[in-house]
């Protein structure tokens, strides 16, 4: 219990330090910025460049209003600004799947998509789809299917599962496959995966 | 990444004129490959222009011709009932690109802006014509076994990695370009180039120019089709050589009509008209299949690390062919 305990301060004091450290690079360069631009040399392109656009989205049926630099994608957005960080970062390439989400009902590589492009957007991530505190069915599917080792890809994994039941992508074992193929674990859980997708898909859990 | 101006618009008209008066602007649709560039420091634009709200979505059956929108998604495209009956081909090579979250973004202009590119282009420290014309090409004496055999040059050997674009320019798709004075159309076959001395250039639009629409005449090769892809892994990777075969084939089994392309193999998706024309009017048999893959492979050149392609493809597309064929 205590080790517990002491493990999830560590936690939080380091994700804190993050936070806090990264407040003070920006403190530390906000001033450069603004100096550089007070000089006169900066014309108004320069001033353009480091504009914020207005963002309005719904995230897990949740409305925000925000302003974000271009640059900040989807993932990030979701993490460092609204510390939903259950969507992981694996690659940050659109090459492994773990920071899958669901854009207007359909799964997207949330690294690889601008936050200002999903203006007006609809997002779920995998904190939105347990009931309170009833697992959606897939993830109780998972947990029943040991569909994970490491679970570092399985908030996309599951992500995924579920757009691939609701595209109707699940007639056989490797048409599954095929269409979780954008969603690597190195731990090597797929055939659990494809188990509990097998699962779901046949009704043996609502979706 | 390197920060960027944003803009957003809803018409073409307004996309033009955003374009045509900053040559650092690009458009942005789905941005996988744009924003994967943009992380790597290769593509540093100063303005995007987001088009995604461009109403440029249709998929559609006009008179004969099947209008796809340059902004249908490439999930739209292969799930679409329209193209699964009369462009299986087209279905068929898209879902065989990707992943499922990447085609529900990808599309279908942008697959075919998509970069031509290799490891090298991709790597900032290493040299690249293409990324930066002068530097060298690191692929040519280097890790060159993805790379191309046909129409290469001394400047670059990347190929593009399109699977979409392999069965377009297999259906003869007619693109439609928009520019500031009204629209042109060109053959598929003729918007991507060869790398010859301007590596740095993939394809033929214009800096003034959008991608509007794809037009694709109703055919009669949606019976015996067939897109292999010959890859590392079962899925999502990129092509060692893809094979698109599509016939027509006559009830005394000549082969009134065919039509074959590769991908993996060439800075452009590749025709193969040398075996087009000796298929023509001969019968659908294996021994006429292995005339037209030795054909094929007539101008074939390796690197190296990618001499197996010369002998993986003329099998490939003996295979394609092979498979096509057999459909009932």
């Amino acid at each position: 219990m205590h080790s517990s305990d002491s493990k999830n301060n560590q936690g939080d004091s380091r994700r804190d330090f993050l936070k806090k450290s990264s407040l003070i690079t920006a403190v530390a360069l906000t001033p450069t910025i603004a100096l550089k631009a007070a000089e006169g040399q900066a014309d108004e392109r320069f001033a353009e460049l480091f504009e914020r656009i207005p963002l309005n989205l719904m995230v897990n049926n949740q409305t925000y209003q925000a302003s974000v630099e271009p640059r900040v994608t989807l993932l990030d957005y979701l993490r460092e600004e609204l510390h939903l960080t259950g969507t992981k970062k694996g690659c940050d390439h659109g090459q492994c799947g773990a920071c899958t989400v669901h854009v207007d009902g359909e799964r997207v590589n949330s690294c690889l998509s601008l936050a200002v492009m999903n203006e007006g957007k609809k997002i779920t991530t995998i904190e939105g789809l347990a009931n309170g505190n009833e697992l959606h069915p897939m993830q109780a599917a998972f947990i029943k299917h040991d569909g994970f080792q490491c679970g570092y890809c399985t908030p996309g994994q599951i992500m995924s599962a579920v757009a691939c039941v609701n595209e109707g992508h699940t007639n056989s074992r490797s048409e599954i496959s095929e269409y979780m193929s954008g969603n690597i674990c190195r731990c090597g859980a797929y055939p659990n995966i494809v188990d509990a997708i097998v699962e779901v898909s046949k009704g043996g859990n609502k979706i | 990444m390197i920060n960027f101006q944003y803009l957003r618009t809803t018409t073409s008209k307004s996309a033009l004129s955003l374009i045509s008066k900053d040559k650092n602007a690009k458009f942005l649709a789905g941005g996988t490959n744009l924003i994967d560039l943009m992380k790597r420091g290769v593509a540093t634009p100063e303005k995007l222009i987001d088009i995604n709200h461009v109403p440029l979505k249709q998929i559609e059956l006009v008179g004969d011709t099947i209008i796809i929108g340059a902004l249908a998604s490439n999930t739209a495209v292969a799930e679409h009932p329209l193209i699964k009956e009369k462009l299986p081909l087209l279905a068929m090579a898209l879902n065989a690109g990707a992943s499922a979250q990447l085609r529900n973004v990808a599309t279908v202009g942008g697959n075919m802006m998509q970069r031509t590119r290799c490891g090298y282009f991709y790597d900032t420290e290493m040299p690249c014509n293409k990324r930066q014309p002068g530097s060298g090409c690191g692929a040519i004496g280097g890790f060159n076994r993805m790379h191309a055999i046909f129409g290469t040059s001394e400047k670059c050997i990347a190929v593009h990695p399109s699977d979409m674009c392999v069965a377009l320019i297999a259906l003869d798709a007619i693109v439609v370009l928009a520019n500031p004075k009204g629209e042109r159309k060109i053959l598929f076959k003729d918007f991507h180039r060869l790398a010859g001395d301007t590596p740095q250039l993939d394809n033929n639009l214009k800096a003034d120019e959008m991608i509007i629409r794809l037009e694709i005449s109703v055919n009669q090769l949606a019976k015996n089709f067939h897109y292999l892809k010959v890859r590392d892994r079962a899925s999502y990777a990129f092509a060692l050589v893809s094979v698109a075969a599509a016939l027509e084939i006559s009830a005394d089994h000549k082969i009134t009509e065919v039509r074959l392309s590769m991908g993996g193999v060439a800075h452009k998706p590749w025709r193969l008209t040398a075996s087009e024309n000796f298929l023509k009017g001969k019968e659908a048999s294996a021994t006429n299949f292995e005339e037209a893959a030795k054909l094929a492979m007539k101008d074939a050149k390796g690197f190296g690390e990618n001499d197996f392609k010369i002998r993986m493809a003329p099998n490939s597309i003996i295979e394609a062919l092979t498979v096509a064929t057999s459909k009932a």
